[in-house]
């Protein structure tokens, strides 16, 4: 097992309002079989310790599928590792005598709250908007009774993987929720249960997407490179499609449009 | 809840208004390339065609109305995209790593006011007397082939001229690969090959317009 050392470069942060700064840390005697997060954990006891206030961090599954953990590690969203998320990052990632700077995602509708944490209920305001789908309520159905082609249920789930950890925000350069709205219009769109309401539901994610001050999909494609579940952008192009084809069909809202 | 936006104030319709009047643009270069190339065939070839052109009348009027308008929209949405991707980041990152992407892409917001500069000068360059011609030559609107000779043989001009065509080329890359990307119209199979027609495209246009600046330099026409 070796042991590195390392320094960080971490942004501090007292309050949503506070001015922050990038503070300088020695991380000693941290294993290679650590999570970044643990060696954060390390860093964390040993200012405690020293009376200081700790480091705050995102964090709730550290498996990689609750999508809390964030963190810009040396200018890569959850670091330098593909498809991965910065609780499964480990330290081996890293050698000893690394810099490393650590910064919260950057974006105007993820405002900072504290140190590395961010606020991500943009996200949560662009899922409400898409609404509720239809589903008939009664006796209950036969199971499978609605047939769904193996190719869509496999893209649909594709998109499903989707954890909201704001990767793709943090990783584009016009900081735009494309990937992620994108992702969640496609699972729901790909399936049968969703057809109903596709239209609408598009218009409207569409709309609190760029009401939440999100830039513009420019196609650089870092939003899926930085992607932990590999999100393809194909569903940004699913997305312009579907809100395109709802904007020449159904331009006019309709009284039941609102979710 | 409330109202969902218009298609012009979402980012999505914004982006389409911007493929699309890209696309005119384009549809303008490829037809302007494949004209002026005529000017390897001789002055009578080239001069009859400038005038079958002017022969249109109105339709060219049409034509040029369409465009200028096209290219206003076009950079009416290129602002107000740009200004909200500047805000939507709001602080910088001290460090970001770019390891996707491509430097025609990071680079369009720069590109762009290039070929509208551009655009400027060389309206200028071929329809003002006295503009960046060789100093022993009177610019004369009926003798577009001799304009095209003069023009070109100034070496500062010509140089200008090629520096432009890579600003372009870089813009009509992205934003040939771009722009079917806004209209949904790419697969994860067909990628590739949409990345070749961008390059294509692009290629074919910068290249067609270089070889005649280039032949004037050379001495391969005169
Ligand atoms: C020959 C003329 C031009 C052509 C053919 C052209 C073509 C295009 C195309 C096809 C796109 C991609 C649209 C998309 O992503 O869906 C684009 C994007 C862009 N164009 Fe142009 N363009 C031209 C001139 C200009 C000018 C004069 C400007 C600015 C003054 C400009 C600024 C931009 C910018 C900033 C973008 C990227 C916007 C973004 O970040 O989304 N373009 N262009
Ligand atoms: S902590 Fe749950 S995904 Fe990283």
């Amino acid at each position: 097992m070796a042991n590195m050392n390392l320094v960080l470069n971490v942004w501090r942060q007292k309050s949503a309002n506070a001015p922050g700064q990038f503070v300088r840390y020695e991380a000693k005697g941290i294993s290679d079989h650590m999570s970044f997060l643990e060696m954060l954990d390390v860093v964390n006891e040993q200012l405690i310790e020293r009376g200081e206030d700790p480091i705050a961090f995102d964090h709730d599954c550290r498996e990689g599928i609750c999508g809390a953990c964030s963190l810009m590690i040396n200018g890569q969203a959850h670091g330098p590792r593909q498809q991965t998320t910065t609780c499964q990052l480990h330290m081996r990632s890293f050698k000893d005598g690394d810099e490393l700077t650590i910064e919260p995602w950057r974006a105007a509708a993820f405002p900072v709250l504290r140190d590395l944490i961010v606020d991500r209920s943009s996200f949560d305001r662009i899922i409400q908007a898409g609404g509720y789908i239809s589903v008939r309520t009664g006796a209950p159905r036969d199971a499978n009774e609605i047939l769904v082609p193996k190719t869509d249920a496999d893209e649909s789930m594709d998109a499903a993987a989707c954890i909201g950890c704001g990767a793709c925000v943090a990783a584009c350069p016009n900081a735009s929720a494309s990937l992620f709205t994108a992702a969640k219009l496609g699972h729901l769109g790909l399936l049968p249960q969703g057809q109903p309401e596709r239209m609408a539901r598009t218009r409207n994610m569409v709309s609190q997407m760029d009401r939440e001050g999100f830039g513009h999909c420019t196609n650089h494609g870092e939003c899926e490179h930085a992607c932990p579940k590999g999100i393809s952008v194909a569903f940004i192009a699913r997305m312009n499609r579907d809100y395109l084809k709802a904007m020449a069909t159904q331009p006019v809202e309709r009284d039941n449009d609102d979710g | 809840m409330q109202k969902a936006l218009t298609l012009l104030d979402t980012t999505v319709g914004k982006k389409a208004v911007m493929a699309l009047t890209g696309l005119v643009w384009f549809g303008f270069l490829v037809g302007h390339m494949l004209g002026n190339l005529q000017v390897f065939l001789g002055p009578e070839k080239l001069n009859a065609y400038a005038q079958g052109l002017k022969a249109l009348g109105p339709l060219l009027w049409g034509a040029r109305l369409t465009l200028a308008a096209a290219l206003l929209l076009h950079v009416w949405a290129a602002f107000s995209l740009v200004g909200r991707s500047v805000a939507a980041r709001g602080q910088p990152y001290r460090v970001k790593k770019n390891p996707a992407t491509t430097y025609a892409a990071l680079t369009m917001r720069l590109s762009g006011p290039l070929i509208m500069l551009f655009l400027l000068y060389h309206l200028a360059h071929f329809t003002i007397p006295g503009v960046a011609m060789s100093s022993s030559y009177t610019h004369d609107h009926n003798d577009v082939y001799a304009n095209v000779i003069h023009g070109f043989s100034v070496p500062w001009v010509a140089a200008l001229y090629v520096l432009a065509q890579l600003a372009l080329g870089l813009h009509l890359f992205h934003g040939a690969w771009s722009a079917l990307q806004t209209f949904g119209l790419s697969h994860p199979r067909y990628n590739v090959l949409r990345r070749h027609a961008a390059q294509g495209i692009a290629g074919l246009i910068v290249l067609g317009n270089l070889t005649i600046v280039i032949a004037v330099q050379a001495g391969l026409i005169k």
